[in-house]
């Protein structure tokens, strides 16, 4: 798979996690990409922090209204139904539980379900911005990320980047498996058909639970 | 009282060492020609609260650029390279705040509230020197209001009293920040002489005054 295809692959997958009338938050990057695989006769209530509900598809060329934008700052559109609010709602709106499913990505997961993605110290500092809010509010959250980076692992037994949130993540899903986290650790539940166990858990800095693994979707 | 004042009596209100809160959020819904209008003032020592830390050429990212920021309260400050090059040089002192966080702390002290207890930046840096209390069996983190000398906002549609709306998503910060901060300016994308009472964001008791934008 070239870069491009993970990116889909891993995107397709994360959109057979969510619901039929779902509030959803997908993080810049590749988790953006998530919408482009909804199910057409499902309704996902698309949150973007900054300040909207009913996130449309991007603008064409001569349709940008620079009055709408993402919490990335570019333009989308907004869908019939749809609703701006200011962003002590839109945090009341994240803290308060009332979105079902965050998609991001990050650094690093652990074992654990903590996840690393705002800072590497004396390199880069991007800042968290809504990110630690949106793990720990939301009722599911799904990591979408590629397995390493470079060949290296991102998954490992315990975070060694500043955390983002502690014991937060459900969900890990890459290019080469689907990972559950449970209070004992991490459980592989599927492997796409294109890699080998022994590749995923050459791949992986964490100990993987294989009771539940089963076959990809 | 007539609110609206020009730019140049705007920069008469400004000095060195001001705390000034700028809504926007990656410079959408920010008050360009009041921030222009700094730029030109050349104040210093300035401590900005805004989202982020904008683009070098928008937004609060241009009063990073022209030196004129001594701290900056933000939660991202990614797409601005020189707000970390001048925090890693030492001359910008940047808190960075989960975004939840800065939006609350800022309407808590717009509405005469002590504080807050939020479980956001539990186990992670930002929990560092603050009170952590369990109540039913959760950890929550104390966190401080935030007040300013001033607020700058970006209305896209202001009336003679001061009544403030901001289409879209120029929303953001805007409203929270207009209850905090001891003066309020609102630069008016459009000035109307009245707006339907039911629609209005922001209450003119709130907007001290009105700098007509210049097209």
């Amino acid at each position: 798979m070239d870069k491009n295809e993970i990116k889909a692959y891993i995107a397709k997958r994360v959109s057979l996690e969510l619901h039929d009338g779902d509030v959803v938050n997908l993080g810049i990057g590749l988790p953006t990409m998530v919408a482009n695989y909804i199910p057409t006769d499902m309704t996902i209530h698309l949150q973007s922090e900054n300040g909207l509900i009913g996130l449309g598809q991007a603008p064409g060329e001569n349709e940008v209204d620079p009055d709408i934008t993402n919490a990335g700052g570019q333009p989308v559109t907004i869908v019939e139904g749809g609703v701006y609010f200011d962003s002590s709602t839109s945090f009341g709106i994240i803290r308060g539980g009332h979105v079902d499913v965050t998609v991001l990505g990050a650094l690093q997961v652990d074992a654990k379900g903590s996840l690393a993605s705002w800072i590497i110290p004396g390199k880069m500092v991007p800042g968290m911005g809504g990110a630690m809010d949106l793990v720990v509010g939301s009722k599911k959250v799904i990591i979408a990320m590629t397995h390493t980076n470079k060949g290296k692992p991102k998954i490992f037994e315990d975070c060694s980047l500043p955390l983002t949130a502690k014991s937060q993540v459900d969900m890990i899903i890459t290019e080469m498996a689907v990972m559950v986290v449970k209070e004992d650790g991490l459980y592989l539940t599927e492997i796409n058909k294109e890699f080998s166990l022994e590749e995923v858990i050459n791949a992986t800095a964490a100990k993987l639970n294989t009771s539940l693994l089963k076959e990809a979707k | 009282m007539d609110k609206v004042i020009s730019i140049d009596n705007f920069k008469e209100h400004l000095k060195d060492g001001l705390s000034i809160m700028v809504g926007g959020f990656m410079a959408v819904g920010t008050p360009e020609q009041l921030i222009d209008a700094i730029v030109e003032s050349n104040v210093k020592n300035l401590t900005i609260i805004c989202n982020d830390a904008g683009f070098i050429d928008k937004g609060v990212g241009k009063l990073i650029a022209n030196n004129q920021v001594k701290k900056l309260i933000a939660s991202h400050i990614g797409l601005n390279p020189k707000a970390g090059e001048l925090m890693g040089s030492g001359e910008l002192e940047i808190e960075l705040v989960p975004q939840g966080t800065q939006i609350e702390r800022i309407r808590c002290g717009g509405n005469g509230l002590g504080g807050f207890y939020t479980p956001t930046g539990i186990g992670t840096m930002v929990e560092e020197g603050k009170e952590i209390k369990t109540l039913n069996g959760i950890d929550y983190l104390l966190e401080l209001p935030l007040h300013a000398d001033f607020a700058l906002l970006y209305g896209s549609t202001v009336d003679k009293h001061g009544n403030t709306m901001y289409t879209k998503t120029l929303r953001n910060f805007n409203p929270v920040m207009a209850t905090a901060a001891d003066k309020v300016f609102v630069q008016a994308r459009e000035y109307v002489n009245e707006i339907d009472p039911d629609i209005i964001h922001t209450p003119h008791i709130f907007i001290d005054h009105i700098i007509k934008e210049v097209k």
